[in-house]
């Protein structure tokens, strides 16, 4: 039944200097799902990072909500964001890294809005989970991370893969 | 500061090597379908995990394997619905664990990857973890869970079978295995 290796990187940066943005452009249809993995710091302040989807173009309406569980060494608790632009993923500190893992399901079919599930993990600070959902039928093709205040600190590193289904 | 755009740097495809291979899909057509089946399922990896978005006109999603299902499972999970975080735990059941209810709706899918470690070893029961749920711009869950298996036999089938109703149209699951050293 096996069909070969599915699972590919597309395309990753380590950060040679600080930046408020980085995009994904041009991305296959050709896959089933899209998995984004970020490691990395802000570099001062306060940091709440989000991500953005499009087709041609990065969305910026209020077309994004969310639904997330998060534990903060004291307290279990549970929210949700609705009609917002800007869903957040994860409190960013500036010197204890953090890991956010977004999974794109079903990413390239025009039929359905896009659930995204994320997961992220600050080792000093928090642990999250939520499920983000794009209310676009359009397929994904291109993905943005970005920071409203401050910036992604160099050496923070973002991957993008790929994985194909039989 | 500059933002950065990624092109598509990878045009010739890099592979990771054949460690995480596709084994089969499963796309549900119009009229849906009482259950989702992987069956005849090699014991060539060392992992499965099964990855996809689920609609349902109206209940949970049951996992099962084997097409066992009697009370040999366990399971506990963390959820959280917006409001409040909760904790759960559903002993001697009949299934590994379930999905939240997905949405009769053919627009916002519930969204899953679950894995399960060691599937084809017969020296240890089957443990399963899943991340999974959905949103709906004003309600929604997410939830963590794990579940047991009390069984020592190889896994060679995986259902997901609706509590009621049909899963619907537009439904989409992908069993994936993934090999060791």
């Amino acid at each position: 039944m096996a069909a070969g290796a599915t699972y590919e990187p597309i395309a990753t940066t380590t950060l040679g200097s600080a930046t408020n943005q980085i995009d994904f452009t041009s991305i296959s249809s050709s896959y089933t799902d899209l998995i984004l993995i970020f490691e990395g710091l802000a570099n001062g302040g306060t940091n709440y990072p989000y991500f953005r989807v499009g087709n041609g173009s990065i969305d910026t309406g209020t077309n994004y909500s969310r639904t997330y569980i998060l534990g903060d060494g004291s307290s279990a608790s549970s929210g949700r964001d609705s009609n917002t632009s800007t869903p957040t993923l994860a409190e960013l500190l500036t010197t204890s890294r953090s890991m956010i893992t977004i999974q794109f399901q079903n990413y390239s079919n025009t039929t359905t809005y896009k659930t995204m599930i994320v997961r992220t993990s600050g080792a000093a600070n928090k642990v999250e989970a939520n499920v983000t959902l794009w209310r676009s039928t359009s397929a994904i093709n291109q993905i943005r991370l970005a920071v409203s205040s401050n910036n992604f600190a160099s050496g923070t590193s973002v991957t993008l893969y790929g994985i194909l289904s039989a | 500061m500059t933002p950065i755009s990624l092109g598509i740097f990878a045009s010739a495809n890099t592979t990771v090597g054949t460690s995480f291979e596709s084994i089969a899909t499963v796309s549900v057509g119009s009229g849906g379908t009482s259950a989702i089946t992987f069956n005849s399922i090699a014991a060539d990896w060392t992992h499965l995990q099964l990855r996809g978005i689920l609609f349902n006109s109206s209940d949970v999603q049951l996992i099962r394997l084997n097409n066992v299902s009697t009370g040999d499972y366990s399971s506990h999970g963390l959820q959280g619905n917006g409001t409040s975080a909760s904790a759960y735990d559903q002993v001697n059941n009949n299934r590994l664990m379930q999905t939240g209810t997905a949405l009769s709706n053919s627009t916002s899918p519930y969204t899953f990857v679950l894995d399960i470690l060691d599937y084809a070893n017969t020296n240890k029961y089957k443990t399963g973890r899943m991340l999974h749920g959905f949103d709906t711009n004003g309600g929604g869950q997410i939830q963590l869970v794990s579940g047991s298996w009390r069984s020592t036999s190889a896994v060679t089938r995986i259902d997901i079978v609706p509590g009621s109703g049909t899963i619907a149209q537009y439904s989409h699951v992908a069993l994936y295995g993934i090999k060791s050293a």
